[in-house]
C-alpha cells in the first residue's frame, strides 16, 4: 500500500507502477471471438493449432510470472532505494558468488519446464501425416496460391477445400519466390521454396471458411496475397469433389446468350492464354501462367482472398485489374467491352 | 596537401583523425538517418493506422519498411554505438587516441558514403524494396529487376567494408591502449562489451560480404548461387545470412548493455553488481549468437533434429541474459538512487529489455514460432531489443555523457519529459504489435483488410509512433536550448567512475596530459577516494602540450575511391568508373601508407 | 612504410598495433575464406550440366563428351611454389633483421618472383578451362562457385605481391633498414595466411572428390 500512497504523492512514481498494470490490462483484454478474430492464433479449429496454441499459453503463464516477479523486484527497488538528499555513500558491494549461482540455476530451471513441452510438441507437429491423409499439393505464385488434389485431379486456386477431421497432408513449393503458407487457426507456417518440397499437415475440427495469407515477404502484392481454407463434412467434400469433376455440359447452355458470349470472349480476349478453364480447350492444362478458373463459381472469393465472388466484384476485376491489384501478372492483352465483361462475368460465375 | 593542425572550418573536420571529431561526426550522421529512419516509420504507420489506406502505394512501403529497417540497424543504431565506441572507449582506457586514428577516418568517412548512396536511391524512386533481410531468390534480377536491390548491395558492401576497418581499429585500440596497470577484468565494463562487439563484427561481416558478392554476380553476371534455375538454392542466403545476422542483433545490443552497466553504479553510488559475471555473461552471449542462427528459420522446414537443437540454444541464451538483468537490478539494490535523466532511461531499459526478452524465449519455443514468426509478434518482439533496449541505452548514454562531449550538462526537466513521453509512446506503439501478431497479422504486409479485428490495435500503434516522434522534437529542443547556455559543464558532473570524468569537458584534444596509471575498476572512484573523496577541476594545459597526429585527406579519398567503385557497379557495371574508382582507392591508400603520421 | 607512430608508450599486450591489428584482421579473412569455401563444398555435385572438376561430362542433347576440368599436376607445382615463396619470406625477413641487404633483397624477390608465377599459372588456368574445357563463371555452379572461391584467392595473392613488391622497390631504393623489419614481417604474416588459405583449397578443390 505504501507504493501506492507514495505513487499517488509523486506522479512520476505512480507511472512506474501504472505501466505494468496497464500491460496486465491488456494482456487480460487479449481474448476475442472469431467472429472479432477470424485469423487469430489464439482461437485454434485444429489439432496442430491447438498443440501449438497450449504449448505457447504455457509459455505465457511463465513468462507472465517472471515477468511480475522480475518487474515488481525492480520497481520496489527503485522506490526503496530513491536517494534522498546527504545520503551516505552506500555501502561498496561488488556482487554476491552464491546470488549469481542461484540465479544462474533458477532461469535455467523454469527453462527446463518450458524446453520439455516444446521438444515434444516439435516431434508431435512433425510426424507422418499418415495414407488416409488428404494429398494436397501447394504451389506458391505471385501472388496466388494454387492446390492440386492429385488423387482426384482437381487443380484449383485461392480456396482450399477440406474435409472436417481429416489430416491434410500438404505438400508445398513455388513457381517463382519464396511464399508461406499460413491459416492461423489450423496451423503455423510453413515456407514454399524453389527446388523444395516441405511437407506439413493440419486437419480441421469445425466446418467454416478461414482465412489465411502468405507470410513470406514476396515482392510487391505481398500484403494481397491470402487465400480461403473452406473445411465441410465430408458429404459437402464429396459434393464439391463431384462438381469439380463435372465439366459444363454445353448443350444445357446452348440457349443462353449471355454464356455463349461469354465462352467467345474468353477465348477472343485472350484469357485463354493464361488460364486453363472445362470446357475451353485449356481445360487439362496445368502450369499456365495464370490460376485454373474452372468451377470458380463455386469459391467465395476471388484475387488471392481479395474479392468476394460477385457479379460487381468481377467485373471491376476485369475493367481494370491493375487498378484493382497492381503489379498483378493479370494484364489484359487488349481492354474489354462492357459487353464483353457483362457476358465473362455470367460466363465464369455460371461454372458452379 | 597542406596538412597543418587546424581547429575550426570544414577543412579541419574533412581532415581530423581525433577520435573525439570522429565520434561527433558519427553521432551527428548517425542522428539524422535515425530521424529519416524515424520518418519512414511514421509513413509506415500512417499507412496503417486503418484498413485498406492508400497513402502509400504497394512498392513505396516496401521500400519503406526496407529502408527502415536497413537504416535504423546500419545507419542508426550501429553507429550511434560507433559514436561512444569513438568518443568514450580512448578516454575509458586512458589513451590519447585509437590505435589507427587515419583508419578510423577513414572508416567514417566510408560509412557516411555508403549510407548517403543507400539513401540517394530515393532520388531514383528506386529505394531498395526486398526487406532489410533480401531473401533471395526475390532479389534476383528476375523479380527484382531495378536498381534498388543494386543499391542495397552496394550500400551493405560499403558499410561492411566501414565496420570492419572499426572492428579492427578497436579490437587494437582495446587490447593494447589500455592505462598502465589496466588489466583486462579492470576494463570499464562498456569497454568490455564494445570490445566483445568488435569480435563479433569482426566474424560476422565476412559472412554477409561473401553473401553480398554471390549475389552481386547472380545480378551482374548471371551465375546461379541463388537462382533455383541454374541449381542454385535460395536457402544458402537464408543460412549465410543469418548466420551474420544473429551475431549482428548482439552487435546492436552489446554496447547498450555496457552503457546501462556504466549508468547504474554511478547514479547508484556504488559499483556494478557481478563484474565477472556481467563481464563473462557478455562473452558468452557473443559465443551461442553463433548457434542459433536458424531460430530465423523454423519455418523453413528443416526437420525436428534442427527444430530441437535450435529451440534448445536459443532458450539457453536466456540464461547469460537473466544473469545480466539480474546483475542490474543487484546494482540499483541497496543504492542511493540520483533519479537524473540518464538514470530514468537507463531503468526504462532494464523494464523494456525485460519484456523483449520474455518474447525471445516464446520465439524460441519452435512450434509457436511457427504462428508467430513473420506476423507482427515478432515486429513486438525486435522492437523491444532494438528500442526498448538498444535506443534505450543509447539515449540514456547521450544523456549521460553530453556534458563530456560538448560542455553542457542537458536540460533535465526536459529530459524527464522526453523519457516519459518515449516510454509511453514506445508501448502504446510496440505492446499492441504482440496482440495483433497473435490475431494473424503478418509483418510486410502495405495494408490489410477491414474485419479482421486488426483496426484498434493499429491505430493505437500508429498514435504511439507519433508520441516517439513527439519525444524526439523535445529531445532537439532540449539540445538547442542548451547549447545557447555557456559550456561550463563540470568534469564530473555525475560522480563518474571511469577515467572520462577525469579530464575537462570537453576534453582538450590531446586528453590527457598525463597518462593515467590505474589500479582497480573503477579507476577514478578510486583516485578520488585517495584524494578524499572529491577531486578538484581537473587544469586546462596548454594545446600544443602534447605532440599529436597530423590531420590528413586520404582516409577520405581512399572513401571515396570506395564509393566510386561501387557507382560504377550500380550503373551497370561501367568499367572504366570501376577502374576509376580503383585508382582513386590505391592512390589513396599509397599516399596514406607514405604520409607521415607526425610532422 | 609511414604509419600512426606511438601515442602511447610500449603497448599492454606487448606485442606492436599494427601486428595486433594484422592478426585481427587474419582472425576475420579466416571467416571470408570459410564462406567461399563452404558454398563450394556444400554446392559440389550440385551442377545442372557438366563439365565436371572430376569426370567426364557426356552432354546428353549434343552427344559431345566434355572432359573432366581439372589436371592435377601442374595446380600442385603451383601449390609448391606458393609453399616454398612462404619459406623465401622468413629468409628475406631474416636478412632485414640482421642487415643483410642483399639477404633480404635476393629472397625478397624470390618470394615476389615465386608469387608472380603462382598468379601466371592462375591466369593460364582459368584461360584454359575456359577455351579448352568449356567451364566459363556462369557455365554452371562448379564454374561459378570454382571461379569466386580461386578468383578471391588469386585477388589476395595479387595483393601480397603488391605489398611486397612495393617493400622491394624501398629496399632496392635502400629505404629498408633493419629498423623497418616490423613493416615486412606484417607483409609476410600476411603472406603465410594466404598460404595457408592454398593449403586449405588445394585439397578440398582439387584433390577430394
Amino acid at each position: 500500500m505504501n507504493v501506492l500512497k507514495s505513487a499517488w504523492r509523486r506522479p512520476t512514481r505512480f507511472a512506474w507502477v501504472a505501466l505494468p498494470a496497464l500491460l496486465l490490462v491488456a494482456v487480460a483484454a487479449c481474448t476475442g471471438d472469431s467472429a472479432t478474430y477470424p485469423q487469430s492464433t489464439l482461437i485454434p479449429k485444429g489439432d496442430f493449432a491447438e498443440m501449438v496454441d497450449k504449448l505457447f499459453m504455457t509459455t505465457v503463464w511463465w513468462a507472465l510470472a517472471v515477468f511480475i516477479l522480475v518487474e515488481g523486484v525492480l520497481i520496489y527497488a527503485i522506490w526503496k532505494f530513491r536517494g534522498r538528499p546527504g545520503d551516505a555513500e552506500p555501502s561498496q558491494i561488488h556482487g554476491n558468488t552464491a546470488l549469481e549461482i542461484v540465479w544462474t540455476i533458477i532461469p535455467a530451471a523454469i527453462l527446463a519446464f518450458i524446453a520439455v513441452p516444446t521438444v515434444r510438441t516439435i516431434w508431435r507437429t512433425s510426424e507422418d501425416p499418415g495414407r488416409d491423409a488428404l494429398v494436397v499439393e501447394v504451389i506458391g505464385h505471385q501472388w496466388w496460391f494454387e492446390f492440386r488434389y492429385p488423387e482426384y485431379g482437381i487443380v484449383t486456386a485461392n480456396e482450399l477445400r477440406v474435409p472436417l477431421n481429416r489430416k491434410v497432408d500438404l505438400r508445398l513449393t513455388t513457381k517463382d519466390v519464396i511464399h508461406s503458407f499460413w491459416v492461423p487457426q489450423f496451423a503455423g507456417k510453413r515456407d514454399m521454396i524453389a527446388r523444395h518440397t516441405n511437407h506439413f499437415w493440419f486437419s480441421a475440427a469445425d466446418t467454416g471458411i478461414y482465412s489465411g495469407q502468405c507470410a513470406e515477404f514476396c515482392g510487391m502484392q505481398h500484403g494481397r496475397m491470402g487465400f480461403h481454407v473452406v473445411s465441410t463434412d465430408s458429404a459437402g467434400f464429396a459434393a464439391w469433389v463431384t462438381a469439380q469433376k463435372t465439366p459444363m455440359v454445353d448443350s444445357t447452355m446452348a440457349r443462353d446468350t449471355l454464356y455463349q458470349a461469354g465462352k467467345t470472349a474468353f477465348m477472343a480476349a485472350g484469357c485463354i492464354g493464361c488460364h486453363a478453364m472445362t470446357g475451353q480447350p485449356t481445360a487439362n492444362l496445368v502450369d499456365l501462367q495464370g490460376p485454373n478458373l474452372s468451377h470458380v463459381g463455386l469459391r467465395h472469393h476471388l484475387v488471392a482472398g481479395m474479392l468476394q465472388n460477385n457479379d460487381e466484384d468481377l467485373a471491376r476485376w476485369l475493367r481494370d485489374p491493375q487498378a484493382v491489384k497492381v503489379g498483378s501478372a493479370m494484364k489484359l492483352p487488349r481492354p474489354l467491352t462492357e459487353g464483353e465483361i457483362t457476358a465473362l462475368v455470367h460466363y465464369l460465375r455460371s461454372h458452379r | 596537401m597542406s596538412t597543418a593542425h587546424e581547429s575550426t572550418g570544414i577543412k579541419s573536420w574533412l581532415t581530423t583523425v581525433d577520435h573525439k571529431r570522429i565520434g561527433i561526426l558519427y553521432g551527428a550522421s548517425a542522428f539524422v538517418f535515425f530521424l529519416i529512419g524515424g520518418l519512414e516509420a511514421l509513413m509506415i504507420r500512417w499507412q496503417l493506422h486503418a484498413p485498406e489506406q492508400t497513402f502509400l502505394s504497394p512498392d513505396k512501403y516496401n521500400q519503406l519498411f526496407t529502408m527502415h529497417g536497413t537504416t535504423m540497424i546500419f545507419l542508426g543504431i550501429m553507429p550511434l554505438s560507433a559514436m561512444f565506441f569513438n568518443y568514450m572507449i580512448p578516454l575509458q582506457i586512458g589513451a590519447r587516441d585509437v590505435a589507427f586514428p587515419r583508419l578510423n577516418a577513414f572508416s567514417y568517412w566510408t560509412f557516411l558514403l555508403g549510407g548517403l548512396l543507400l539513401n540517394a536511391s530515393f532520388l531514383f524512386n528506386a529505394a531498395p524494396n526486398a526487406g532489410w533481410f533480401g531473401y533471395a531468390n526475390l532479389t534476383s534480377k528476375q523479380y527484382s529487376p531495378g536498381l534498388n536491390t543494386d543499391f542495397w548491395v552496394a550500400g551493405l558492401q560499403i558499410l561492411g567494408v566501414a565496420s570492419l576497418a572499426a572492428a579492427v581499429n578497436f579490437t587494437v585500440t582495446i587490447l593494447n591502449l589500455r592505462a598502465s596497470g589496466m588489466k583486462m577484468l579492470r576494463l570499464p565494463v562498456f569497454t568490455w562489451m564494445s570490445l566483445i562487439t568488435q569480435i563479433l563484427l569482426l566474424l560476422s561481416f565476412p559472412i554477409i560480404t561473401v553473401a553480398l558478392i554471390m549475389l552481386m554476380y547472380d545480378r551482374f553476371f548471371g551465375t546461379s548461387f541463388f537462382s533455383p534455375g541454374g541449381g542454385g538454392d535460395p536457402l544458402l542466403w537464408q543460412h549465410l545470412f543469418w548466420l551474420f545476422g544473429h551475431p549482428e542483433v548482439y552487435i546492436l545490443i552489446l554496447p547498450a548493455f555496457g552503457i546501462i552497466s556504466e549508468i547504474l553504479p554511478v547514479f547508484s553510488r556504488k559499483p556494478l553488481f557481478g563484474y565477472t559475471a556481467m563481464v563473462f555473461s557478455g562473452c558468452f552471449i557473443a559465443f551461442l549468437g553463433f548457434g542459433v542462427w536458424s531460430h530465423h528459420m523454423f519455418a523453413v522446414g528443416m526437420g525436428p533434429v534442427a527444430d530441437t537443437v535450435f529451440s534448445l540454444m536459443t532458450m539457453l541464451i536466456a540464461v547469460p541474459t537473466g544473469v545480466k538483468i539480474f546483475n542490474w537490478i543487484g546494482t540499483v539494490w541497496g543504492g542511493s538512487l540520483q533519479m537524473k535523466t540518464p538514470m530514468y532511461f537507463a531503468l526504462g531499459f532494464i523494464a523494456m529489455f525485460i519484456i523483449g526478452g520474455l518474447s525471445g524465449v516464446m520465439h524460441s519455443v519452435a512450434p509457436a514460432d511457427l504462428q508467430q514468426t513473420d506476423s507482427y509478434f515478432v515486429v513486438a518482439h525486435f522492437h523491444y531489443v532494438m528500442f526498448g533496449g538498444s535506443i534505450f541505452s543509447l539515449v540514456a548514454g547521450g544523456y549521460y555523457w553530453w556534458p563530456k562531449m560538448f560542455g553542457r550538462v542537458l536540460d533535465e526537466t526536459l529530459g524527464k519529459v522526453h523519457f516519459w513521453m518515449m516510454l509511453i509512446g514506445f508501448n502504446l506503439t510496440f505492446f499492441p504489435m504482440h496482440f495483433l501478431g497473435l490475431n494473424g497479422m503478418p509483418r510486410r504486409v502495405y495494408t490489410y483488410a477491414a474485419g479482421l479485428g486488426f483496426e484498434t490495435d493499429n491505430l493505437i500503434a500508429t498514435i504511439g509512433a507519433f508520441t516517439i516522434a513527439s519525444s524526439f522534437a523535445v529531445f532537439l529542443w532540449n539540445v538547442i536550448k542548451t547549447s545557447r547556455r555557456p559550456a561550463d559543464a563540470p568534469a564530473d558532473p555525475w560522480n563518474g567512475a571511469t577515467l572520462e570524468w577525469s579530464i575537462p569537458s570537453p576534453p582538450q584534444h590531446f586528453n590527457f596530459a598525463e597518462l593515467p596509471t590505474v589500479d582497480s575498476r573503477d579507476a577514478w572512484w578510486a583516485a578520488k577516494r585517495k584524494m578524499g573523496g572529491f577531486a578538484p577541476e581537473p587544469k586546462h594545459y596548454p594545446e600544443d602540450a602534447v605532440h599529436m597526429p597530423n590531420p590528413s585527406w586520404w582516409p577520405l579519398v581512399t572513401a571515396s575511391g570506395i564509393l566510386i567503385f561501387f557507382i560504377g557497379l550500380i550503373l551497370g557495371v561501367v568499367v572504366p568508373v570501376m577502374l576509376l574508382g580503383g585508382a582513386v582507392l590505391l592512390t589513396g591508400i599509397y599516399r596514406w601508407a607514405f604520409e607521415p603520421a607526425f610532422s | 612504410m609511414a604509419h600512426d607512430a606511438v601515442l602511447h608508450p610500449p603497448t599492454s599486450t606487448g606485442l606492436d598495433n599494427r601486428k595486433l591489428a594484422i592478426w585481427t584482421f587474419i582472425g576475420s579473412e579466416c571467416l571470408f575464406f570459410a564462406t567461399l569455401i563452404s558454398t563450394y563444398v556444400v554446392y559440389k555435385g550440385q551442377s545442372l550440366n557438366g563439365p565436371y572438376p572430376h569426370e567426364d561430362w557426356t552432354n546428353p542433347a549434343t552427344g559431345k563428351v566434355m572432359e573432366r576440368v581439372f589436371s592435377i599436376p601442374l595446380v600442385t607445382f603451383g601449390t609448391a611454389v606458393l609453399l616454398f615463396s612462404s619459406f623465401f619470406v622468413v629468409l628475406a625477413l631474416n636478412g632485414l633483421q640482421r642487415g643483410k641487404q642483399k639477404q633480404f633483397i635476393g629472397w625478397l624477390s624470390a618470394t615476389v618472383v615465386c608469387g608472380l608465377f603462382f598468379i601466371g599459372m592462375q591466369v593460364y588456368e582459368f584461360t584454359h578451362f575456359v577455351t579448352e574445357k568449356g567451364l566459363g563463371f556462369t557455365t554452371n555452379l562448379f564454374g561459378s562457385s570454382f571461379f569466386t572461391l580461386t578468383g578471391f584467392h588469386g585477388t589476395h595473392v595479387s595483393i601480397g605481391v603488391l605489398w611486397l613488391a612495393t617493400l622491394l622497390y624501398l629496399g632496392l631504393r635502400g629505404k629498408m633498414g633493419p629498423e623497418k623489419a616490423l613493416n615486412l614481417e606484417i607483409a609476410a604474416l600476411y603472406w603465410h595466411f594466404v598460404d595457408v588459405v592454398w593449403i586449405v583449397i588445394f585439397p578440398v578443390v582439387y584433390l577430394m572428390k
